[in-house]
Formats: structure tokens, sequence, C-alpha cells
């Protein structure tokens, strides 16, 4: 139980780090604590005591067949695919966001949000 | 962009072809041990950016074109989805019509294996390019500046 | 195999800790470091929680963002400094807390959420057992993505290549690329 709310405390720690500062390169870097929270979420919600990663060997088949007390320790599988295809659609989207910072750079000439959201007339 | 000093390319000399063969290795046993084709293709692309970050762009760019880095990108988004469309000849939309094989070998489990040669063709030269967009040293503003403090 | 629940708290506990550091250092390249020490504590938990597959993808991935920060914005501007405490922004994140915590005491309070370590399983269990017969792959999570959900796998690569398209067209190269030749007029 307290697993989960460690998750929640990181997830609430990248929520602030991304309101709360000005600095726009501080906010990705909230938006990617976030990414780490729910990832971990995900993972720890499909884990089970005492089990195993989910690769079979040579040695738990018989015959032709998967053993029935090893079917039973596997860890979950589905989480783990899910959680795949999100890290690497994290690191797609972060590439999208640091490239955003570069051009306001070049067109601000700094990494401020509250001097960049200054509307001019 | 220029390199690093004599002993950063020294050790990428030696070093960057391992990780090449080894990131092809967790690339195609992806269906026996952990891995698949998205940390064996992240794992190619860190090899060019080594190559880039130590040697400099213009050695980097002589190794792996930026035509033909954009050319496999498309080839292997376009080899997954015409696997897919394979499939369709026999029943459904990736169906897995390919040869099975045996247990734990290489060439085995249907279309897994080429399925995760494209993607890591794919990730392997977006990452790559994405960081040459990316580098700073390459962009004019950053080089105006540089000269603008040096003057 | 032993409880993982001292490892796991330990782990979890350094990275709030590395989080806190990256939220509230002054000098980007320290958060910068910060974040990537968080994910390489996130990699080692994913190994305790017995995914070795993720845990190497977390690792190239997080060598790669640690690349990309750097390269990207360090070497532009290094320092970050607020000027005054945003209390709006204090105010939402903890009214956001209160609400995850609190719907989440409804839901584990009604027994409607596993406890830690015993999963459900009502579609894995299909997945595991018909795994290797069907697909005649050893490792079950390769099973899954390529070939039980394959469809799934696609939309990845579209998103991956959506996003990288448009960080390189927001990044093209402003005026004439060299070794264009100009039509005399």
């Amino acid at each position: 139980m307290t697993v989960y709310f460690l998750c929640v405390v990181l997830l609430t720690m990248g929520l602030y780090c991304l309101v709360a500062k000005k600095n726009i390169v501080k906010k990705v870097l909230g938006i990617v604590i976030m990414d780490y929270a729910v990832n971990l979420y995900l993972i720890i919600i499909g884990y089970k005591t005492g089990g195993i990663a989910p690769v079979v060997e040579p040695k738990m088949l018989e015959n032709g067949r998967l053993l029935e007390s090893t079917l039973e320790r596997f860890v979950d599988p589905l989480p783990q695919a899910l959680v795949l295809t999100s890290i690497v659609i994290g690191l797609g989207v972060m590439s999208l966001m640091v490239a955003m910072c570069i051009r306001l750079y070049e067109k601000h000439g700094t990494f401020d949000m509250s001097v960049i959201s200054k509307l001019r007339g | 962009m220029k390199g690093m000093t004599l002993i950063v390319k020294t050790i990428t000399d030696f070093v960057a072809g391992f990780i090449v063969i080894f990131g092809a290795y967790i690339v195609l046993y992806g269906h026996l041990t952990p891995g698949g084709g998205f940390a064996g293709g992240v794992i190619v692309a860190c090899a060019f950016i080594l190559l880039m970050l130590a040697h400099g762009s213009d050695v980097a760019f002589s190794k792996l074109p930026e035509k033909v880095a954009h050319v496999l990108d498309s080839a292997g988004a376009l080899a997954f989805l015409g696997i897919g469309w394979f499939g369709m000849t026999a029943g459904f939309f990736f169906m897995n019509t390919f040869g099975r094989g045996e247990f734990f070998r290489l060439f085995s489990s249907g279309m897994i294996l080429p399925i995760n040669i494209a993607i890591a063709f794919k990730v392997g030269s977006s990452l790559f390019l994405v960081f040459s967009a990316l580098a700073i040293f390459r962009r004019r503003s950053f080089r105006a500046m540089i000269e603008d403090e040096l003057a | 195999m032993a409880n993982i629940a001292p490892q796991l708290y330990a782990l979890l506990v350094f990275m709030v800790i590395g989080s806190i550091v990256a939220i509230e250092t002054r000098n980007l390249l320290s958060a910068v470091i910060s974040v990537s020490a968080v994910g390489f504590a996130l990699s080692v938990a994913f190994l305790f929680l017995g995914a070795p597959d993720i845990a190497i993808t977390q690792l190239v991935v997080e060598v790669l963002v640690l690349i990309i920060l750097i390269r990207g914005t360090i070497l532009l501007d290094n320092t970050a400094v607020d000027t005054h405490r945003d209390t709006l922004a204090v105010v939402t994140s903890l009214i956001f807390f209160g609400l995850i915590l609190g719907f989440g005491a409804m839901i584990f309070g009604s027994r409607g959420f596993p406890e830690f370590g015993q999963p459900v399983m009502r579609v894995s269990r299909v997945y595991v057992q018909t795994g290797l017969p069907a697909t005649y792959a050893a490792n079950i999570v390769t099973s899954v993505i390529l070939d039980f959900r394959a469809y799934d796998t696609l939309g990845e690569a579209t998103v991956l290549f959506t996003s990288i398209l448009g960080a390189l067209a927001l990044l093209r190269r402003e005026g004439k690329v060299s070794g264009e030749e100009v039509v005399a007029a």
C-alpha cells in the first residue's frame, strides 16, 4: 500500500515542477518525472509476490508443455507490454519538447517563461 | 561540430564496432531473451551518436549519410506495415503466416524476427537524425553567438 | 524468493529525494543529472520487479535522454532563477494530491483494487498459457507485443515516427543549404 502512495508522491512532485517553475527546461524535467512515476505504477500493479520474469527456459518444459508450477510463478506480462510502448513514446515526445525549447530560445533569447509569455502588441 | 581529445577518439575507435554488434544481438534474439527491437535500435543509435560526439559530424555522416538515414527510417516503417498487410492474405491483419520452426531457435516464431529488425532500423535511424538536428553546434545562430563573444 | 518490499521502498525514497533535488536546484546541469539518477534507480527497480525487458529499455532510453538534454539546452543557458513563490501552483498541486489520495482510499476501502503482489491476471493467464505453443517465442512479453497485439505496436511506431518528424521539421536549417547553386539572373 505504501508503495502506491510513494508513486503518487512522485507523480505530484512532477506536476508541481511542471506548474510552478518558470524555466522551460524545468517544465520538461517535470514531464519526464511524471512519465517515470506512471511507468513505475503500471509495473508495480503487475508484480506477483515471489514471481519470476516471464521468459521461458528449456528446463521448464516437459515434453512440449509448460509445467503448471512455473506457470503460476510468472509475473504478469501484460503491463510490461504497455510500459515498453510508453517508455519509447516518452523519448519521442521529450525530443520534440527539447526542439521547441531550442526554437523558443532562438526567438526570445531566454528560457524564462514569464518573459516569453508577454503579449506583444 | 568539432570532436574531442585524442584519448576519447582512440577509445571510440575500439568500442563503437562492439556496440553495434551488441545492439544487433539484442535485436536478433529478441524473441528468446529480454530485449527486442526498441532497446536494440536505441543501442545502435547510441553507437553512431558516440561517433558523432567523438570525431565530429563529418566523420559520422561519412559513415551514415543523412539521406541514407531518412531512407532507412521510412523503409523500416513501411516494412512493418507490409508484414501486416501480408498477413491479410491468410486471414486477418497481422496474422502470423510465416514458418514457425522449433522452440528456442533463432529462425523461429514467424513474423516476430522480421518485425524486430524493421523496428530496429526505424528507431535507430530516427534517433540518430534527431540528435544530429538537435546538436547545438550546427545551428547557425549558435555559431553567430560564439563569434560575437570571441570577436 | 524473499520479499522485495524493503529494497523497493529504499529505491522509491531515493527517487523522491532525487526529484526534490532536481526541482529545487538553480543550476540546470544539476537538475538534469538528478533526473537521470532517478531514471537509473527506476531501471534497478524494474529489475527487482521481474521485468528485465523493461529494465534494458529504460536504461538505454535514460542515457539518450541525458545526452539530448545536455547537448540541446545546457550549452545555451545554465541558470534557472525564480523571482517569487507561485502560491496558485502550490495550491493546485496539493488539491491534485488530495484528490488522488481521496479516490485511492475510496477504491482501496471497497476492495476493488488488487493488493500489492496479487495481480488479477484475467487476460494474461491466456497469454501465458498459450504464448509458447501458439507463437514459438520464449519471451512472453515479445510475443504479446509483436504477435497477439501487433496492431498496438504499429500505433506506437506511428507515434514515434510523427514526433521525430515534428522535431526534425522544427529544427530545419535556416536559409540556403550549402551546396546549392545560385542561378544567375
